[in-house]
C-alpha cells in the first residue's frame, strides 16, 4: 500500500474491455496519461468514452484488462483510487432535491471535513464558480450550465490530483462553454491532471495536450493535437482569381511556389491546393501580385470532424453521432 | 502553493479501507442528507401520518366487538398489534425511495467518493427511523384518545416504541435489498407487499392465536412479528422485559446480519 507513486503517469490502462450483452462497448482500450497534462478522449456517441471513464473511476468493473491511477490498481485498490480522483459525469451528479450549498456541504463532510470547514469550503467553491447568488435555491431552478459548474465544484472539494470530465460542455451554450474551458485550464495550472471526453474536435484542440480518438470501443489514433491533424491531412487553400483568363497562369504559380498539385474549377476561377505550410502562402501571394494576377477571395479550410473520422476509421462520424452536426462546422475561413 | 498541497496529498499514505469510525461518520452524514430531503419535501411523510390514524380507528372498531366483546377490552391487544403492523409496513417505503434515489446521478458521485460502501444505504435507512418514530407516536396517541391506558406506564411505552423502531430499521434492510436489486420502484412496492402482508396478518397482531387452525398456529408462533407483538404487549401492559423482548432483538440482529451485507454487495455490483 505504501508503494511509491509513479508520479509520471496519472493513468495507465492496458487492454480495458467491457461487454454489455453481446455489445463490446469497450474493446481493448490502452491509455497513458502523463501527470499534469490535459488528455482528451475524442469520439462519437456510443464509441465507449463514458464506459472507459467509468471503469477508470471505479464506477464500473472491467471485464478484461487492467488500469492504474498513479500506480494504484482500480479494482484491487479502489478505495485508494477514489481518494485520488474527482469525477464529473455527463449528467450532473448532484442532489436535485437539495440546494447548492447543502450539496457541497454534504460532499465535504463525506470527504472528512469538519462542520465549519465544510461550510467554508462550500462558500469558497460557490464563489469561485459564480454560484453564490443561487446558493440557497433548490437545484430544480438551475440552468444546465449552473448545474455543470456545481458538479465540477463538487469534484474539486478534496483537490484531487486527477479529474475525470465526461463531456464537460455537451449541451452548453457557446459562452458557458468557453467559461468551462477557462475553468479546466485553471485546474491544470494548479497541478491537477485532467482526462476529458468530448465529441468535438475543436474542444480537444483547445484544451488537450494529447488526444486519443476512440471508435467502436477501440483507440484508433493517439498523439498530440498536431500529430493527429497531420495524420488527417493538410488544410486546403482556396483561391479565386478576378480575371478568369489568368487562371492557367495562377495555377502554374501555385504549383510552382507550393510545390504541390492543384485542382481548378475554371468557370468559377477557383483553384484548390493542399497547404502544408502557411508560410509559403505569403510567397505565393507576393508572386501573384508581382505577376499582376488579382484575387477576389482566399480561404483556408481545416479538416472537419467528419474528415477526421473518415480518414482514421474509414466511416463518417455522423453515422453514429447525430449530435456532431449540432456542432458548428469547424471550418475556419479567412476571407480577404 | 496549491500544487505543493497536491504533492503532499500524493505523499500521504492512503488506506484501502474506510475504518469503522469513518463508516459511522459517513453514515451519519448520509442520514443528515436524508433529513434535509424530508425537510424539503415534507409531503413524503403523508403516509406515515395518515396510516396510523386510519388503521388504528378502522381495526379497533371493526374487530373490537367480535374479538374482545368491546372496544375497551380490545385496545391492549390491538394497539401493540397495529403499532407493529403499521411501523413495519412503513419500512417498505424505505426500499421504494432508495430505488428512486439510486436512479439519480448523485449516487454516481457517492460511488466515486472515498467513503464506506455501506454509508449511502445505512444513512438512508437511518434517516427513515424518523418516519417510524412519527408512526409510533401517532399510533400510541390514537390509542390514548380512544381510551387506552397502558398499565406499564409511560417509561415502558417509550421502551416499546424504541424496540419497534429498532426492529423496523432491521426489517427495512430486507426492503432495501429489494430496492437495490429491483428494476423499478413500483416492483419494489409489489414484491415487498407480497412478503409483508402474510407476515403481518399471519401473526398474533389482531386475533388470538388459539382461534386459528393448528397448522397455522405453528407458523404464527414461529413468525418473528408475533414475538415482537408479544414483546410490545408485555412492555406496555405489564411493564416486563422478558424472553419475547430478547427474541425480537435477536431476530432483528439476524435480519441485519444477513441482509446488510447482501444489500451492500448487490449495491456494489449494480451500476
Amino acid at each position: 500500500m505504501n508503494k511509491k507513486y509513479s508520479n509520471e503517469w496519472a493513468v495507465e490502462a492496458r487492454g480495458l474491455v467491457k461487454v454489455f450483452g453481446d455489445n463490446r462497448a469497450v474493446d481493448g482500450v490502452d491509455l497513458n496519461v502523463r501527470a499534469g497534462s490535459i488528455y482528451g478522449v475524442l469520439g462519437p456517441n456510443g464509441a465507449g468514452k463514458t464506459t472507459t471513464i467509468r471503469m477508470l473511476a471505479t464506477l464500473l468493473r472491467a471485464d478484461g484488462g487492467e488500469a492504474r491511477i498513479f500506480g494504484h490498481d482500480v479494482t484491487k485498490e479502489a478505495h485508494v483510487v477514489r481518494q485520488l480522483i474527482g469525477v464529473t459525469g455527463q449528467y450532473a451528479s448532484v442532489d436535485e432535491s437539495l440546494s447548492a450549498t447543502e450539496n457541497l456541504i454534504i460532499f465535504s463532510r463525506l470527504l472528512g471535513l469538519g462542520r465549519a470547514e465544510a461550510k467554508r469550503k462550500a462558500a469558497e467553491l460557490l464563489e469561485e464558480f459564480g454560484l453564490t447568488e443561487a446558493a440557497k435555491r433548490p437545484l430544480k431552478h438551475f440552468s444546465g450550465g449552473m448545474r455543470r459548474r456545481l458538479d465540477l465544484a463538487a469534484s474539486l472539494i478534496a483537490q484531487p490530483p486527477l479529474i475525470f470530465l465526461d463531456e464537460p460542455t455537451t449541451g452548453l451554450d457557446p459562452r458557458t462553454r468557453s467559461q468551462m474551458w477557462d475553468t479546466i485550464r485553471r485546474l491544470v495550472e494548479t497541478g491537477s491532471t485532467v482526462l476529458l471526453t468530448t465529441q468535438y474536435l475543436d474542444e480537444a484542440d483547445q484544451l488537450a495536450d494529447r488526444i486519443a480518438v476512440i471508435d467502436r470501443g477501440r483507440v484508433v489514433a493517439e498523439g498530440t493535437v498536431d500529430e493527429l491533424k497531420a495524420s488527417v491531412g493538410n488544410s486546403a487553400l482556396h483561391l479565386r482569381v478576378q480575371n478568369v483568363q489568368d487562371i492557367a497562369n495562377a495555377r502554374e504559380m501555385v504549383e510552382q511556389v507550393l510545390g504541390v498539385r492543384s485542382s481548378i474549377t475554371a468557370e468559377a476561377g477557383k483553384i484548390t491546393a493542399p497547404m502544408a505550410s502557411a508560410d509559403q502562402v505569403t510567397d505565393l501571394l507576393i508572386a501573384l501580385r508581382t505577376r499582376g494576377i488579382h484575387l477576389t477571395e482566399i480561404s483556408v479550410q481545416k479538416p472537419t470532424l467528419d474528415e477526421v473520422f473518415l480518414t482514421i476509421t474509414g466511416h463518417g462520424a455522423s453515422e453514429n453521432a447525430q449530435q456532431a452536426s449540432e456542432q458548428p462546422n469547424r471550418t475556419e475561413e479567412a476571407t480577404v | 502553493m496549491k500544487s505543493a498541497a497536491l504533492t503532499q496529498e500524493l505523499d500521504r499514505s492512503l488506506k484501502n479501507r474506510a475504518s469503522f469510525a469513518q463508516a459511522l461518520r459517513h453514515s451519519l452524514t448520509m442520514a443528515y442528507r436524508g433529513l434535509l430531503k424530508i425537510r424539503r419535501t415534507p409531503e413524503q411523510l403523508f403516509d406515515v401520518t395518515i396510516q396510523p390514524i386510519l388503521f388504528t380507528l378502522m381495526f379497533t372498531y371493526i374487530f373490537g366487538g367480535a374479538i374482545s366483546g368491546n372496544v375497551e377490552n380490545y385496545l391492549p391487544i390491538i394497539i401493540p398489534g397495529i403499532l407493529v403492523q403499521t411501523v413495519i409496513s412503513t419500512s417498505i417505503v424505505t426500499g421504494v425511495q432508495l430505488r428512486e434515489d439510486m436512479d439519480k446521478g448523485v449516487f454516481d458521485r457517492f460511488k466515486s467518493l472515498p467513503i464506506a460502501r455501506i454509508a449511502p444505504l445505512a444513512g438512508a435507512l437511518l434517516a427513515d427511523t424518523i418516519r417510524y418514530t412519527i408512526a409510533t407516536v401517532l399510533t400510541f396517541a390514537m390509542g390514548y384518545i380512544m381510551g387506552y391506558q397502558p398499565e406499564g406506564g409511560l417509561g415502558f411505552v417509550a421502551i416499546a416504541g424504541i424496540l419497534v423502531i429498532a426492529c423496523s430499521w432491521a426489517v427495512s434492510w430486507i426492503f432495501a435489498f429489494f430496492g437495490v436489486i429491483a428494476r423499478t420502484a413500483a416492483s419494489v412496492q409489489g414484491i415487498s407487499m407480497l412478503v409483508l402482508f402474510p407476515l403481518t396478518f399471519l401473526s398474533n397482531a389482531f386475533v388470538p392465536v388459539e382461534t386459528m387452525p393448528r397448522w397455522l398456529q405453528w407458523f404464527v408462533q414461529l413468525n418473528p412479528i408475533s414475538h415482537l407483538v408479544s414483546a410490545v404487549r408485555e412492555l406496555v401492559n405489564s411493564g416486563t422485559i422478558g424472553t419475547e423482548f430478547a427474541l425480537s432483538l435477536a431476530s432483528a440482529a439476524v435480519i441485519v446480519a444477513i441482509f446488510a451485507p447482501l444489500t451492500v454487495r448487490a449495491y456494489m455490483r449494480r451500476t
